[in-house]
């Protein structure tokens, strides 16, 4: 049996409206809000990227598994804002959680499905008893061109599991991947900002991964929608997740609680575990959890759990993923976010 | 700084490793050749306490050139739970809002880069403990 042993997730206190980038740009906020379901965004510090923001999350996870972080044997990080262009994120999360030397990583990409492949890996390399304990990590600081659509949602945050045999919070039931190649998004090397195939985002790629996983592992699974009481989907926005749910079946009351973008923002390769970090926070014993991520490009990752007595025991061991949410929040101006984001040129004080 | 200065910091920076004097128990951070309660050299590492109180800080309003676009910054000296003190940078609240024995703990932070090209240096800054 392979399962979830530890998990966190960690996310920045700077946030900006809706209305602060409508105003901006002379858009009409309440439409965007109404269309997106989005209130606000997180946004990083200037002191805070995809490794400071994973080394938070895996060391909450840490605490809340008890395990020695030197018997990690494999630690993925998967990220589309990754701070160096060559040099891993996960030798420097590694280094500071104390699980070198022996330990593999990588770095993973693939748009905001990334964090889910890491899952995906640590979990099967846990189940072929490769390593005792493995670690994923979906993490982002994702930038959207200013005046873009994305600029209301690109978001900042991370989450990050352990898979393990022992001591397991949320068992690993089935898993499934459903991807073909669609270019729906897509940044070439050296670019700063990401490029999108408009309305080509939704039927061909979103709808037609993230419901093609989640009819893929329901029928291995031999599950239907009313078998769980959690659902976590991909949330690049409130209405695609909403409108996936409608369309397959599943409740408003199954997917709230996973629900974190109307407040967060879109966190890329952060946004589905995140999603999954908030309901582990609060699941009791014995209920089942789906979770499909999405990335463009395009793909989706499906993952089937069941949580265990000892989640209960763990999930008030640190900061549940919603406290982070509304803690010690900070608004940001437009100008302010630009600055933060490396968006404008400064000149600095003599 | 050059990477290899910053590479031989990385346990002090990144965990934070402090050292315990096999003698009288006096813990240091960072490591000591000599202790200066007993005079020992004979160590053993210890983990430094991730949480701790404000001492004393300042306020740097002209920094260093590689700090200058982080001004006005908090700089203070922390003291953990176990009884070792250490210099950081208090982040993630306003300056007009520290105040001596707020609680702390640490995080993982970006100090600096050097420039657009060179090695990202990561550490610990302090912010404040969750209520
Ligand atoms: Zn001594």
């Amino acid at each position: 049996m392979v399962g979830i042993v530890g998990y966190g997730a960690d996310l920045p206190r700077n946030r900006v409206r809706v209305e602060e980038i409508a105003e901006t740009w002379g858009t009409d906020a309440p439409a965007y809000k109404r269309g997106l379901g989005l209130e606000e965004k997180s946004v990083p510090s200037p002191d805070q990227d995809t490794v400071t923001m994973s080394v938070e999350a895996a060391r909450r996870a840490i605490r809340r598994a008890g395990i020695d972080p030197q018997e990690i044997g494999a630690l993925y990080v998967g990220s589309e804002s990754h701070p160096y262009a060559v040099k891993p994120s996960g030798t420097i999360v590694a280094e500071a959680i104390g699980a070198t030397p022996e330990c593999h990583t990588a770095d993973y990409e693939f748009a905001c499905k990334a964090g889910s492949e890491g899952m995906f890996v640590a979990s099967q390399l846990v189940a072929s008893g490769a390593v005792k304990y493995a670690m994923a990590v979906g993490a982002d600081t994702s930038q959207g061109a200013p005046a873009d659509a994305l600029e209301y949602s690109a978001a900042a945050g991370a989450a990050a599991f352990i898979f393990g045999k022992e001591n397991i919070l949320a068992e690993l039931e089935e898993t499934y991947a459903f991807m073909t190649d669609t270019p729906d998004f897509w940044r070439r090397e050296h670019m700063f900002y990401p490029k999108h195939g408009g309305r080509f985002t939704g039927e061909p790629a979103y709808f037609k991964h993230l419901c093609g996983c989640t009819e893929g592992i329901l029928k291995k699974a031999n599950a239907r929608p009313e078998d769980f009481k959690f659902v976590v989907f991909h949330q690049p926005n409130a209405k695609f997740p909403q409108r996936a749910a409608k369309m397959m079946g599943f409740s408003k009351e199954q997917i709230e609680q996973g629900l974190l973008v109307p407040k967060l923002g879109n966190t890329y390769s952060g946004s589905s575990p995140m999603g999954l970090s908030a309901v582990l926070d609060v699941a009791k014993e014995g209920d089942r959890i789906l979770m499909v991520s999405y990335g463009s490009g395009a793909g989706s990752d499906g993952f089937i759990f069941t949580a265990t007595k000892k989640l209960e025991e763990v999930q008030d061991k640190e900061v549940h993923t919603r406290f982070l949410l509304d803690y010690n929040k900070r608004y940001l101006t437009y100008g302010q976010y630009l600055n933060y984001r490396g968006k404008i040129i400064m000149n600095l004080a003599d | 700084m050059d990477p290899q200065k910053y590479w031989r910091q990385i346990p002090a920076r990144y965990r934070l490793e402090a050292y315990k004097c096999k003698n009288c128990g006096k813990v240091f951070f960072p490591k000591r050749l000599i202790c200066d309660n007993c005079k020992s050299r004979e160590f053993v590492k210890a983990e430094h306490s991730d949480k701790g109180k404000l001492l004393t800080y300042t306020v740097i309003r002209t920094g260093p050139a590689d700090f200058q676009d982080q001004t006005p910054y908090v700089i203070g000296v922390v003291e953990s739970e176990n009884g070792a003190r250490l210099t950081a940078q208090i982040a993630d609240v306003e300056p007009e809002n520290v105040a001596i024995g707020m609680k702390l703990r640490m995080a993982f932070r970006k100090i600096n880069k050097t420039g657009d090209a060179g090695v990202i240096m990561y550490g610990y800054k302090a912010v404040p403990e969750f209520e």
